[in-house]
């Protein structure tokens, strides 16, 4: 999902970082916050921010015949809020664009949009919504991961639009064209990452019952 | 194997499922260059909407080859699922130490109340 370096006008990709800095500001404070109030977390942050670096690595096959990655960032939105996913969000992006070329700083604003604010806010707003109406944990978990997913890919589609409108029929044209490269692509490997958040959401309950009662998550 | 075992092994298998029937069914066939990434689909897409759109800004360092860009993907993954094993095998143990110290604590009470026993039973005798 990642728009390519040099590729957003920069009038696009200033407005765009303009966008996100508060919310990783935010996410900074958030995150200090919480490794002070609760030094035994920390593992726990590390591990949310390494499920989204292996997601993010992962380049699966898709059924428009295409590749594309999942971006593991619903179970950090879940476990820890979205503020501090757009923190984890955005170093797993800093780390792509400065070693792999994949991403760029002057599409960073942009890229740290969808993946690391958009995606996480939405699905946690899915997961919070379907638990609030007594939803079992892991299909509201699952459902999270889902649209955290597949809304990152629809943010970039939307982003892509609006810089480049299709000359005849603007910019739902382009929506519609660019979607049809990322969404819908991206539709098989946003199950396949809500069926991973769910499995490692498992492991979670087995293993650190304590930590996700006191981040709300489990009772 | 237990149920958890089960359900988490079906999960991993219905990924790997998703991951490979698009290759198995060839729906990358009659592409241009099959299993593409869609970032390079989009800069393609780009170009097409606007021919003179030139990218404005490179890559500050770009890995020589693809060899090396896999190598670096790889790492990325390998980090994360360092990170990852490192802390599911941090509580595992962590766990099975508490439940030792709490065998290792019932012993200990069990095996005091029995010397404070045999201790009665001696004097009674005595």
């Amino acid at each position: 999902m990642h728009i390519a370096e040099g590729y957003l006008p920069p009038l696009h990709a200033v407005a765009w970082g303009a966008a996100s800095a508060p919310f990783v500001v935010h996410g900074v404070r958030a995150l200090t916050r919480e490794v002070r109030a609760n030094p035994e977390s920390t593992l726990l942050l590390g591990a949310s921010g390494a499920f989204t670096f292996v997601l993010s690595a992962l380049k699966l096959p898709s059924v428009t015949g295409s590749c594309s990655h999942p971006t593991g960032t619903g179970l950090g939105a879940i476990l820890f809020r979205p503020p501090i996913m757009a923190v984890l969000g955005t170093i797993t992006l800093l780390f792509q664009a400065l070693l792999l070329a994949h991403g760029g700083l002057t599409t960073l604003g942009a890229n740290v949009f969808s993946m690391a604010i958009a995606g996480p806010w939405a699905g946690f707003g899915t997961y919070w919504l379907l638990r609030r109406s007594g939803v079992p944990l892991m299909v509201a978990v699952f459902f999270g991961a889902f649209v955290a997913d597949l809304s990152t890919y629809c943010v970039t589609s939307v982003q892509l639009a609006l810089a480049f409108p299709d000359p005849s029929s603007g910019f739902l044209g382009a929506l519609a064209k660019f979607g049809g490269i990322f969404a819908v692509t991206q539709i098989p490997l946003a199950v396949s990452e809500g069926l991973l958040t769910v499995l490692v959401m498992r492991l979670l309950t087995q293993s650190s019952k304590a930590e996700l009662t006191r981040l709300g998550v489990a009772r | 194997m237990s149920r958890n075992a089960k359900i988490n092994t079906l999960l991993l298998l219905v990924v790997a499922a998703l991951a490979v029937l698009p290759l198995a069914l060839g729906l990358g066939d009659g592409k241009e260059e099959p299993f593409a990434g869609s970032d390079a689909q989009a800069e393609r897409a780009i170009t097409e909407l606007e021919p003179d759109y030139k990218p404005w800004f490179s890559p500050l360092y770009e890995p020589p080859s693809g060899e090396i860009e896999s190598a670096l993907f790889a790492l990325q993954a390998a980090i994360g699922a360092g990170v990852l094993a490192y802390y599911f095998g941090l509580r595992r143990g962590r766990r099975q130490g508490e439940a030792r110290a709490v065998a290792a604590r019932e012993a200990g009470v069990q095996a005091d109340r029995d010397t404070a026993r045999a201790d009665e039973s001696h004097g009674s005798e005595a």
